[in-house]
């Protein structure tokens, strides 16, 4: 597969393998958190692991945008499709997240409630307007790469006057988690952070210069192939070594400094700043996440459905948060892979590919076997 | 006087017609279309019969039989369409537990409303794919059910075969240090199927791989009677086959990432939509384990045949309490091939 086999590449992989165990020193270690889901799968499915030295340890972090969301988020959703009888539309990850009373969208969906596989706004719009009888919702989900397809839909919802469309917003901000990981008194030791990849096209890298200035931690920004994530740990371990904490790019075929400014101004126009959000693990984060800006109030299925967000705790047993948060390793938690599994998952980091718990259980666990 | 003769029952319209209740409701209809739809298309003597069951000679040897519902959609599909479709599953089932396919029995769920051209096309291509495999349909039924309570035409095939002397094969034959043999390339049926669906944009010159694999195991056999397990890697593919076959046999195994021969059409396609080729459908593709000392006899045998001419060695069977399937990674790395959690494409067989 063109440009997407050169960076699997078996032989290269080898060779960075070796500048990395070269590069990094014996008597110390480097703590690394990757923040991205899309990082943690790609480190779980190539076995990057294997070609990394026992002192360079990967953590992972929030960057998933479906484990990051809280039980009551949910819960929401499961109201608007069972009580409102809407149509709710989302992607496939979301549909099998734990919510209350034993439910999650899909057992939802099979107690009768329309809930609807998508895989891009369009679908919903196009739904929506088979459906002009029909209340459409599509839950939002993700960081500041999925914001934009649904600030379009909103914006074509508006221009064809699909009265019957409206999303329930739960887009939440990178910088804000990085904010809050680092912030956490007591929390995880990281020396520096394999930064996104989707989400910096977006953004851009000049956002993370904060984390650089204000906690001298390294931010490499990498694609998610196996050898872009390499070469940032090689990157971030020469940072480290030379003691400097800056923002480099090893992700310049597709992130600039600046970003993609279209986008960012159609977001700026469409969505406005939540005060506060909770996120699992986190927390309730200032600053963290959007809602619809006043001026596109109509389409925030919020105001147009009674449907209010309910905080609900976390199972006890669940160690998603502190795993959210870098502070445990997803084999730490008493549940992994015993009462939590990708079949019956009790928290929400065993869900989705990108979940560390899911990555770890799918392509990892014989290590702990062996 | 009346100039039409007596008896005269005007043909099924099979250009603009459509299934109605009365077609499964054992009267006049049914009699008429089983006649000039299904008993036109499938003739043979043992469906001639006309009675409620087909009457067969003994067969000598262990019987083996299979039975296979299909309820893919969309039912037309680049390489084939649910007709054909139905027929090589049943044939492969019985193939794989190394019998030779004699007699299928085939039975049709229509919905209200389907057009009797698409039913037509559907019979032709079954009638088609049964002559070519040299397995008659020998006995039938149809059920009509109400508009909105299927989706166009679901079809159950059952076949009867006789398992060739001598042949032990079985997912629990696996052994430490036999080797994995893989027909073809992963993936193709299913990226098939999904590149037709509504809500997919997306046009890929990728062909379904359906096909009857008794020939191809048959010559197999010959080769290398002393085959330990043969499956055809369908729902699930190759990671959910190989995790059963592990767990069957109390062992684990060791996949080559590089080994595994996927097309690129089918590898991109998978890329955009955040599949795994190893979990996507084949339905015209064969695992095959055997010992090591057999390996290169099986694979030469394989890749003389039309449908195996890709054939590899793709891992092999190891020691493991925990029956884990692994695999090295080409980037050089190591990781597990776990069991398909959930449905990752839903109806396409």
């Amino acid at each position: 597969m063109k440009y997407v086999d050169e960076f699997r590449d078996g032989q290269l992989a080898k060779g960075i393998a070796t500048a990395i165990a070269r590069a990094a020193r014996p008597e110390r270690s480097y703590r690394l958190m990757e923040f991205c889901g899309g990082h943690t799968h790609a480190i779980s499915r190539y076995g990057i692991a294997d070609l990394l030295p026992a002192n360079v340890e990967m953590i992972h972090g929030p960057g998933c945008p479906v484990c990051v969301l809280p039980i009551g988020r949910v819960d929401q959703a499961i109201r608007l499709a069972l009580e409102h009888g809407v149509i709710l539309c989302t992607y496939a990850d979301m549909l099998r997240v734990p919510a209350s009373d034993n439910l999650s969208l899909l057992k939802a969906k099979a107690q009768g409630g329309d809930i609807r596989m998508v895989y891009s706004t369009s679908d919903a719009l196009n739904i929506a307007r088979k459906h002009p009888d029909r209340q459409v919702v599509f839950l939002a989900i993700g960081f500041e790469t999925t914001t934009p397809p649904t600030a379009v839909a909103i914006q074509v919802a508006r221009a064809e006057g699909l009265r019957n469309f409206s999303v329930l917003c739960n887009h939440v901000l990178t910088p804000s988690a990085m904010h809050a990981i680092l912030a956490v008194e007591g929390g995880v030791k990281l020396d520096g952070f394999v930064g996104p990849a989707h989400v910096s096209t977006v953004i851009g890298s000049d956002p993370y210069a904060v984390f650089a200035r204000d906690y001298a931690k390294p931010v490499v920004i990498a694609g998610f192939e196996p050898l872009d994530v390499m070469q940032a740990i090689l990157m971030l371990i020469r940072q480290i070594n030379d003691g400097r904490s800056e923002i480099e790019n090893e992700f310049t075929r597709a992130v600039t400094p600046e970003g993609n400014r279209k986008a960012q101004a159609l977001v700026a126009e469409i969505f406005a700043l939540r005060d506060s959000f909770e996120w699992r693990g986190l927390g309730s984060v200032p600053n963290s996440a959007l809602c619809l800006a006043e001026a596109y109030a109509e389409f925030d299925a919020e105001r147009r459905f009674a449907c209010d967000y309910v905080a609900v705790p976390d199972n006890r047993a669940c160690e998603c948060a502190a795993i959210l948060r870098g502070e445990k390793r997803p084999q730490e938690c008493k549940i992994f892979g015993t009462v939590c599994t990708p079949e019956n998952p009790i928290g929400s980091c065993m869900v989705s590919s990108e979940g560390a718990c899911a990555a770890h259980y799918t392509y990892g666990r014989f290590r702990e076997s062996a | 006087m009346s100039q039409v003769k007596s008896g005269y029952a005007r043909p099924l319209d099979l250009k603009n017609g459509r299934v109605d209740l009365a077609h499964g409701s054992g009267g006049r209809a049914m009699a008429q279309l089983i006649a000039e739809l299904f008993a036109a298309a499938f003739a043979n003597d043992y469906l001639g019969q006309g009675n409620d069951g087909a009457l067969l000679p003994a067969a000598s040897g262990k019987l083996v039989m299979a039975t296979d519902a299909h309820v893919v959609s969309p039912l037309f599909f680049p390489g084939g369409d649910i007709g054909c479709l139905s027929v090589h599953g049943t044939i492969n089932d019985l193939a794989v537990m190394g019998a030779r396919p004699l007699w299928l029995a085939a039975s049709f769920i229509l919905e209200e409303g389907f057009p009797l051209a698409d039913l037509q096309r559907i019979v032709a291509s079954m009638a088609e794919a049964a002559r070519a495999a040299g397995v008659p349909i020998v006995t039938g039924d149809t059920k009509v059910v109400e508009q909105g309570k299927g989706d166009g035409v679901f079809i159950t095939t059952t076949g009867i075969g006789v398992q060739r002397e001598g042949i032990e094969v079985g997912g629990d034959r696996a052994r430490p240090g036999d080797v994995i043999l893989l027909s073809g390339s992963l993936g193709d049926h299913g990226m098939a199927i999904m590149s037709k669906r509504e809500n997919l944009d997306f046009s890929a010159p990728i062909v379904s791989d359906t096909a009857a694999l008794h020939g191809m195991i048959d010559s197999l056999l010959d080769a290398v009677p002393t085959v330990r397990v043969m499956r055809d890697p369908t729902r699930g593919g190759l990671a959910t086959t190989l995790n059963e076959i592990a767990g069957q046999s109390g062992v684990g195994m060791m996949l080559d990432e590089a080994a595994i021969p996927v097309k690129p059409a089918v590898e991109a396609a998978c890329e955009l939509l955040g599949l795994d080729p190893l979990y996507v459908a084949n339905e015209g593709k064969l695992i095959v384990i055997c010992a090591p000392t057999d390996a290169e006899r099986a694979l030469a045998a394989l890749r003389a045949h039309p449908l195996g001419k890709e054939s590899c060695i793709v891992g092999e069977v190891i020691d493991d309490a925990h029956r884990f399937v692994q695999m090295r990674t080409a980037l050089g790395g190591r990781r597990m091939v776990d069991w398909l959690t959930g449905e990752q494409l839903p109806r396409i067989c």
